[in-house]
């Protein structure tokens, strides 16, 4: 058979030049139609209102290392509040000369998260760090042992509290999540409905109430000398909140599932713990990845509202700077150092989860 | 030690295996199963044939309890299927089950796949269900696949891979609910022949299933049913020669 290739197939065609290149890009992605064109222009307009004043506030104009005093003066930025205040942004009110000991267990919390990433170290061996490094996390938080100095959680503040809270937060609310989740699919009556009252209650309404009703009402129903720690409380309100969602997440994943894979589990003889420990789970939480991630992020943002019953978190701390009258002035500076902050960490975890997405894809070929 | 259920049940020959008697199921109000009534002896072959709709995957579903029935007796290796968890489970392992879509585990390797009921329901060390998986998989004639995962094997292979998931729980029993009909023709024969040959070794089977070349094989029985009675059950020859009752013809005229 004769080819139908041409005869100088060698011969390397170029496109045209307005089609290639940074002006076929331009002309392809930024003034194809009327409408685009008007776009781009208003968008470039608007971009170069903004962007040259920012960037002088920001850097030209702004002050590093200050007194508040020299503040009032300038018209930029003055990022000075935030060396002067860090210490009490970060660690909050806990004792100065103590402050080495949340640092170190925040160090050891990273840590301990970033060696985890590796799917590598999923192990048992992982589970016993995790133990040891939570058990001495909180010996340097609460102290009282080994010559530390006790601290009571009272002063617990900043960063570390921040943190506390929405590692734990995330890692209780996840299980009671996916046990909920299971409930609320079961055969069984009783527990069927009591998932779904659980749930639905706690969907409907708002993580300020619960947090409201942990540190105020709870008490009220308990004997005085059984009085739980105000962090804790506050913890478990938000592990409780945060459960609700992730059942709901998690429920969709379970309902993604073919049937037949329920079906090859049973047919096999593996019974229902089985079936869903080794089978089902394992598929169902990976389709869920994303918007599990979406509702810890928003948890750990959640975690802020902690302020209305007068806990000191990240935020807290942050606006507490500004009662300070020589820092006042300051609240757009320090509230962007915050957000920077809130900022890294979600950015983390999302970037992660994505990673984790096509670590676990399925191979096809 | 003699059981309520097997004092209750009139003395079986030693030999039949699996007893449906008078069984009915119903999803709502709708009647799917009438009267079933079939004796399977051990070693026994039956294709279980008839048009869609006419219960014949919902009637060996209810061997294993994928589906239960609401009436009737149904008895697997003298263990009567009730709602008993137990006894269910029991029931499960011993009797094997490949489906239309094969139901691989997709996040699990060949090997995995095939390992995971050996060592989760029988409690066999993992490297003797490693050991006994290859073995299985060089009987269905794809040992090289085992790090593999579903994903990454045809559809006729990935069958393959469930008769040998199934042979790996050492069954008394299989069931074939039409484990050729999401396969492309090209893949057909070669899952075919692996039942073929697993036939030979004096498997009981059930199979439901429209390949008339394989009933005239290895079937003892051939049974057909339509709106959920067993209409007719003969010998594969004289079934397709000599068709006995009208709805037996007029099905076989539109399939042949």
């Amino acid at each position: 058979m004769k080819s139908t290739v041409p005869a100088e197939s060698g011969e390397v065609l170029k496109p045209p030049l307005t089609e290639s290149g940074i002006l076929g890009w331009i002309k392809h992605n930024l003034f194809n139609g009327y409408f685009n064109s008007i776009l781009t222009i208003l968008i470039l307009l608007v971009a170069w209102q903004l962007i040259p004043p920012f960037i002088r506030w920001t850097f030209i104009d702004s002050v590093w290392n200050t007194t508040g005093e020299a503040c009032r003066e300038i018209k930029g930025a003055c990022w000075s509040i935030v060396p002067a205040n860090l210490r009490l942004v970060i660690f909050g009110f806990y004792p100065a000369d103590q402050q080495w000991r949340p640092l170190l267990a925040m160090i050891m919390l990273v840590g301990l998260l970033l060696y985890s990433k590796n799917r590598k170290h999923w192990k048992k061996r992982l589970l016993y760090f995790w133990l040891l490094g939570l058990f001495s996390m909180g010996m340097l938080m609460g102290g009282g042992y080994f010559g530390l100095v006790p601290v009571e959680s009272a002063k617990w503040s900043g960063l570390p509290l921040t943190l506390m809270l929405s590692f734990f937060g995330m890692v209780a609310a996840y299980p009671l999540g996916v046990v909920l989740a299971l409930g609320r699919r079961s055969k069984l009556m009783g527990i069927r409905s009591l998932c779904v009252v659980y749930i639905e209650m706690i969907r409907g309404v708002p993580l300020i109430s619960l947090l409201f009703m942990s540190s105020i009402m709870f008490p009220l129903f308990l004997p005085k000398e059984l009085n739980f720690d105000k962090i804790l409380r506050a913890q478990a309100a938000i592990i409780l909140f945060t459960a609700a969602y992730i059942a709901e997440v998690v429920r969709g994943g379970l309902q993604a599932i073919d049937k037949g894979q329920y079906e090859a589990a049973e047919s096999i003889g593996l019974n229902y713990f089985q079936s869903m420990r080794l089978i089902i789970l394992p598929q169902a939480l990976k389709i869920v990845i994303p918007p599990s991630v979406g509702i810890l992020i928003s948890a750990f943002k959640d975690t802020s509202l902690v302020v209305i019953i007068a806990l000191y978190d990240l935020l807290n701390t942050s606006k507490s700077v500004l009662a300070n009258p020589e820092w006042m002035g300051g609240s757009t500076e320090i509230y962007i150092f915050v957000a920077l902050i809130y900022f890294v960490f979600c950015y983390l975890m999302s970037s992660y989860s994505r990673r984790l997405e096509v670590e676990l894809e399925y191979k096809t070929d | 030690m003699i059981t309520d259920t097997q004092k209750e049940s009139p003395a079986l020959p030693e030999d039949v295996i699996i007893r449906i008697a008078s069984m009915h199921k119903w999803y709502g109000d709708f009647h799917v199963l009438k009267d079933i009534n079939l004796d399977v002896k051990k070693g026994e072959r039956i294709v279980i044939c008839g048009p869609s709709g006419s219960g014949k995957s919902t009637m060996i579903r209810c061997i294993n309890r994928l589906e239960e029935h609401q009436k009737g007796i149904i008895e697997v290796n003298g263990i009567e299927l009730t709602n008993d968890l137990k006894n269910i489970e029991k029931v499960r392992a011993e009797v094997g089950m490949v489906f239309q879509h094969f139901n691989l585990f997709p996040h699990l390797t060949i090997l995995e796949n095939l390992t995971l009921g050996p060592i989760w329901v029988r409690k066999t060390p993992k490297k003797i269900a490693e050991e006994e998986a290859m073995h299985y998989l060089e009987i269905v004639h794809i040992p090289e696949q085992a790090q593999k995962y579903p994903g990454q094997i045809s559809g006729g292979q990935q069958q393959r891979v469930a008769i040998a998931r199934s042979l790996c729980m050492k069954p008394e029993i299989m069931l074939f609910d039409e484990p050729t009909s999401a396969l492309d023709p090209e893949m057909i024969k070669e899952v075919l022949d692996v039942m073929i040959e697993l036939a030979e070794g004096g498997m009981t089977m059930l199979v439901v299933s429209h390949e008339m070349g394989f009933a005239k094989t290895v079937a003892h029985r051939v049974v057909f049913m339509d709106f959920g009675e067993i209409v007719e059950t003969n010998e594969p020859f004289a079934f397709f020669d000599n068709p006995q009752h009208e709805r037996t013809q007029l099905f076989l005229s539109q399939i042949l």
